[in-house]
Formats: structure tokens, C-alpha cells, sequence
């Protein structure tokens, strides 16, 4: 059964198409990765998906309801953290649960324990009560994904959960996402511009350029596509979206948010 | 494959009723309340972590009282009736303290914006006003800071405050209306321009003539006929007649009324127009 459904779903910004009639259907409990290179669409697509941004055209239905007509009914059922970090580092990481937690009507009686539990989930027992400045960028990525997770939304959008990580944070979310998935059954779409992150996580990939979907698959479908011994995601992902290490994409404002985003976390 | 403890979501989340239905609209109302307290609380939370920010706005009305008003009291160079010009002048200055901090409160929401604070509250089932609203509410009660510092330098500079409670009370909600108000009216102009540079650009070109096309420092009387229109549809003048009038006595009941009216009037319509635009900053 699919939780999300999208049919030519398309936004433009003047002449600009960021996303290209895009359909996609992801079945309930998947973790489905939007690949792409900067530009793709990838944060785009999942803006319109999360109720912030009208698409120009198209639709799409999460979990039956439709994003543009049921929009609040949709926003009950997601959860979502942002390419940018989203986290209010001027309180601590109890409190940017609990207000969460009052702002999804989690009931009274146990709202406290289920924040502390969140927070004992992600590891960050111990910090609960720092103000989340001191946290360091996994662990905030880790509250990003409590805060995101303490209504139990059947459907959780991430969009780069591990930009600006080291290598042991960024496995320590991967931990966390495949554990998600085997407790709660919640169904994933993250994107990623890592090749070893889709490998490692994703039952199924797209891969995005100039905002259409050029490429679907399980990993190892598209690898064996491409007709090469041995081929890795990151054949499969030049042979889609051309060498982008001379002209990769991207704006200024999201590459300063990037960074700016990575030196705050570090 | 399980599908465990899943929200589902209750029917009184439904969007407000289109037809005319008492209880849904109840229900609506209780909601909205209820969120508006929680951006509140955020806010205030956020301020017991660091309250510097309270003693910081204490500082640009005690300079207002202490250099100007002094200086200009003395020249007695404009004209204010029975009142001596430190007395007309205390109210204006704790209008005119309260729009210069509340017309860059929007700026927090650009900041916000490009953090990603913005996003995750628009994806949540909060209703737009309420995160207009609590923010309005935040702002007006930091204000407070800035009332409590205008009467006790008032008091130490011999204006004449009348302590009937109930003006004390009106004097209250006169700063948090009008704190709202302009810090609405800021938020505004933060979802339009996106841009740090261009906000506080724009701030500054609105903060002076909202204050010298106003009452807060001279009486209308003595201004040229096309600041007088100017003056009279600005709402800082209303906030400062209403401070002017319950600070130091003497406003009759219904001229009270109609100054609260008037900024409640303009209140909701900056939030209408607010909700509607908060969520585009992130476009
Ligand atoms: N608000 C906007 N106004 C104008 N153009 C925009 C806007 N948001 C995105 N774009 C453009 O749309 C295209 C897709 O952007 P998007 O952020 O979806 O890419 P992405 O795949 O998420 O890239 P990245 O990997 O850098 O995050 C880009 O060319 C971008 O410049
Ligand atoms: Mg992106």
C-alpha cells in the first residue's frame, strides 16, 4: 500500500522549473532516498510535500489526504526537519521538545515522559537540560529527529539528515533512522547527495537532475543498469547526472545556509 | 509490516467549519488560544535563558527623560498648557521607546528563516494567527520592562502620575497593544523583504517619520497643517493620547474607548495581514 502518492507534480519559479512533473509512489515502511546533485529539486520537492510551498501544478496525497486541499490534515500525520538546522539553540533540548510536544496536543499526562523518552531514544538523556548551543551538530541532527518523531507521524521527511556530520555521527543517524523503521514502521523519505548513505540506508532511490526524476530504482536495479561490472551508486549517479564537480548547481542562499548551518554544528 | 501507535487524526482537528456551526467555531477558538499561549511561553522561555534584552531596552528611554526632557524643559520652547513639559513628555517617550525596540522585532523571523526554526513551525498543525499572535503577545509583554523604567524615572523626575489603579491597569494594555501592534506591523515587513540588509533598511526610514508625525514629544496644535492629517491617521498618536491621558489623569472614559478601539481596529488587521504572509518567508 502507498502512503505517498504524487502525480506530475511540478513548481516553478519564473522561468526557472525546480521541479519537473515529478510521480512517485512510496509504499508504507520504506525508506526512499532522493538523490541529486545541488539544484536538483530535492529541497523543493519536499516543500511542497511538507504544506510549506503551493505547487504550481500537480498533486500529491500523503496518506490519502491531499497536500493542497487537506493540508492540515496532512501536517498531522508528517514529521519533518529542514535542511537547515531547525533547532533553537537558545533553549535547551527538553524545552524545544516540549513545546513541540504542546504544539501536536500530546496529552497532558504524559507529555513530560514522552519527551524524556524521545530524548533517551536519541542518546541525549544526559544533555536534556543544556541549552542546545552547546550540543554538538550530530546531536542536534539527533534532537532534529526527537522533535520531528514525538507525534509518531507515520510519514518523516528528512532532507539531508547528515550534511555537515562526521563519519561517526553520520553513522550514529543511520543507526537511528534503520532502528525507526524497525520499531515504529515509519515510512522515510530522506534526501542525500552521499552515494554511501543511499547504499547503506534506502530500500529505493530516485535520482534527480535539473528537477525531473531521471532514474528509479532499488540500488543494486540501478546499478546493474548501467551495464558496467562492478558499478557503484556513484557510477550510476555521474552516468545519470552528467560530471557535476565543475558546475555543480545550487544557489547562493542555500550554499551560505549550508555552510553557514555546518559552522554553527561544528 | 506493523503499523503501530500512529496518530490518527481526531475529528475536532478538522479545518473551521465553513457553515455556520457554534461548537466547531468554540472548539476553533479554545485551539487557537491554546497555541498562541505556547508560542508565548516559548518566547518567555527564551528570555529566562538570557534576560539581558530587558535591561537593554531600559536604556534608550532613561537617556530620552534624562537628556532631552530635562534640556527642553527647561527652554520651555514648546508650548503644552498646564502641563510642565517633562509631565507631557513622560507618556510620549514610553510610546516612542516601546515603536523604536518593536519596529525590528521582525528581523528574529528572517534569522529564524534562514535557520529553518520558520519551516518546522509552518509544518506543524499550529494555525498561522496563533504563531502571529503569540509573538505579537511576547512582544507587548517585554515592553513592560520599558513601562516599568519610564515610572520610576518619572517618579524620580517629579512628573505628576496619577495612581488611580484602574488607568495603571489601562496604562498595561495600552504598551501591550502597542507593542503588538508595531512589532505585527514589523513582522510585515520582514515577510516582504526576506533580507536582513533590506529590513533594517526599511526600518529605519519607517521609525522616524511613525515618531515626529506624532504627538509623542510636541502637541499636534503646533504642527503645519499636512503633518496634522499625517499625525492623525498615524496610531502612535492614539497609543500616546491614551498613555498621555491615563498616565497623568484626566482622559474622559469615552476618549479612552475610542483610542483603544482604534488600536485594536489596527491590531487585527496587521494580524490578518500577517497570517497571511508569514508563511511565504519561507518561499
Ligand atoms: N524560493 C526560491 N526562489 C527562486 N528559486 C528557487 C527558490 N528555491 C529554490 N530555487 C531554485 O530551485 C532549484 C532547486 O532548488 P532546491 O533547493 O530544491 O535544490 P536541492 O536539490 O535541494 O539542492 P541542494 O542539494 O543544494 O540542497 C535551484 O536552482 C534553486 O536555485
Ligand atoms: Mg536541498
Amino acid at each position: 500500500m502507498s502512503i505517498l502518492e504524487t502525480r506530475a507534480l511540478t513548481r516553478r519559479f519564473g522561468d526557472l522549473t525546480a521541479v519537473d512533473s515529478l510521480t512517485l509512489s512510496i509504499e508504507a515502511g520504506e525508506i526512499f532516498g532522493l538523490l541529486g546533485p545541488n539544484g536538483a529539486g530535492k529541497s523543493t520537492t519536499i516543500k511542497m510535500l511538507t504544506t510549506l510551498l503551493p505547487p504550481t501544478s500537480g498533486e500529491a496525497r500523503i496518506a490519502g489526504f491531499d497536500i493542497a486541499r487537506r493540508a492540515a490534515d496532512v501536517r498531522r500525520v508528517i514529521g519533518y526537519v529542514p535542511q537547515m538546522l531547525s533547532a533553537d539553540g537558545t533553549l535547551s533540548g527538553f524545552e524545544n521538545l516540549l513545546i513541540m510536544a504542546k504544539l501536536y496536543d500530546l496529552p497532558r499526562a504524559d507529555r513530560v515522559k514522552r519527551v524524556r523518552d524521545a530524548l533517551a531514544f536519541m542518546g541525549l538523556g544526559d544533555s536534556a537540560d543544556k541549552l542546545v548551543r552547546t550540543y554538538s551538530g550530530g546531536m542536534i541532527r539527533r534532537l532534529e529527529i526527537a522533535q520531528a518523531l514525538l507525534h509518531h507521524p507515520p510519514m518523516l521527511f528528512l532532507d539531508e539528515p547528515t550534511v555537515g556530520l562526521d563519519p561517526g555521527a553520520r553513522r550514529a543517524v543511520w543507526e537511528l533512522i534503520r532502528q525507526l523503521i524497525s520499531d515504529k514502521g515509519t515510512t522515510i523519505l530522506l534526501t542525500t547527495h552521499l552515494m554511501e548513505e543511499a547504499d547503506a540506508l534506502c530500500d529505493r532511490v530516485a535520482i534527480m537532475h535539473l528537477g525531473k526524476v531521471v532514474a528509479t530504482g532499488t540500488p543494486q536495479q540501478l546499478k546493474d543498469a548501467i551495464g558496467r561490472d562492478g558499478a557503484t551508486l556513484d557510477d550510476v549517479f555521474i552516468h545519470y547526472t552528467g560530471d557535476q564537480l565543475l558546475d555543480s548547481g545550487g544557489n547562493y542562499r542555500d550554499t551560505t545556509r549550508a555552510r553557514r548551518t555546518a559552522r554553527r554544528m561544528g | 509490516m506493523t503499523q503501530p501507535e500512529h496518530a490518527v487524526p481526531p475529528a475536532a482537528w478538522a479545518e473551521p467549519a465553513q457553515r455556520f456551526d457554534l461548537a466547531g467555531m468554540g472548539r476553533y477558538l479554545v485551539r487557537f488560544v491554546k497555541k498562541t499561549l505556547v508560542i508565548a511561553e516559548l518566547e518567555a522561555r527564551k528570555l529566562r535563558h538570557d534576560p539581558t534584552e530587558l535591561f537593554t531596552r531600559a536604556v534608550q528611554p532613561a537617556l530620552w527623560l534624562l537628556v532631552f526632557g530635562q534640556v527642553f524643559t527647561r527652554t520651555r520652547a514648546i508650548p503644552t498648557g498646564d502641563l510642565s513639559y517633562m509631565d507631557f513628555m513622560a507618556p510620549g517617550i514610553l510610546a516612542q521607546s516601546v515603536l523604536f525596540i518593536a519596529i525590528f522585532s521582525g528581523i528574529t523571523v528572517i534569522w529564524e528563516c534562514d535557520l529553518g526554526i520558520v519551516h518546522k513551525f509552518l509544518a506543524s498543525p499550529t494555525p498561522r494567527t496563533a504563531l502571529v499572535v503569540g509573538k505579537a503577545l511576547s512582544a507587548g509583554v517585554r515592553a513592560l520592562s520599558q513601562a516599568l523604567i519610564v515610572f520610576l524615572l518619572s517618579i524620580l523626575l517629579g512628573v505628576k502620575i496619577n495612581w488611580n489603579p484602574l488607568a495603571l491597569l489601562g496604562v498595561l494594555l495600552a504598551v501591550v497593544l502597542g507593542s503588538g501592534l508595531f512589532s505585527t506591523f514589523s513582522l510585515i515587513i520582514a515577510c516582504l523583504v526576506k533580507t536582513r540588509e533590506r529590513f533594517m533598511g526599511i526600518g529605519q526610514v519607517l521609525t522616524m517619520p511613525l515618531f515626529f508625525a506624532s504627538n509623542a514629544i510636541y502637541p499636534v496644535e503646533i504642527m503645519p497643517g499636512w503633518l496634522q492629517v499625517l499625525a492623525r491617521v498615524n496610531p502612535l498618536s492614539y497609543q500616546v493620547d491614551l498613555l498621555r491621558g491615563l498616565m497623568l489623569g484626566g482622559i474622559e472614559p469615552g476618549a479612552a474607548l475610542l483610542d483603544f478601539g482604534v488600536l485594536l481596529a489596527v491590531f487585527v488587521i496587521l494580524i490578518a495581514i500577517a497570517a497571511r504572509l508569514y508563511p511565504r518567508v519561507v518561499i
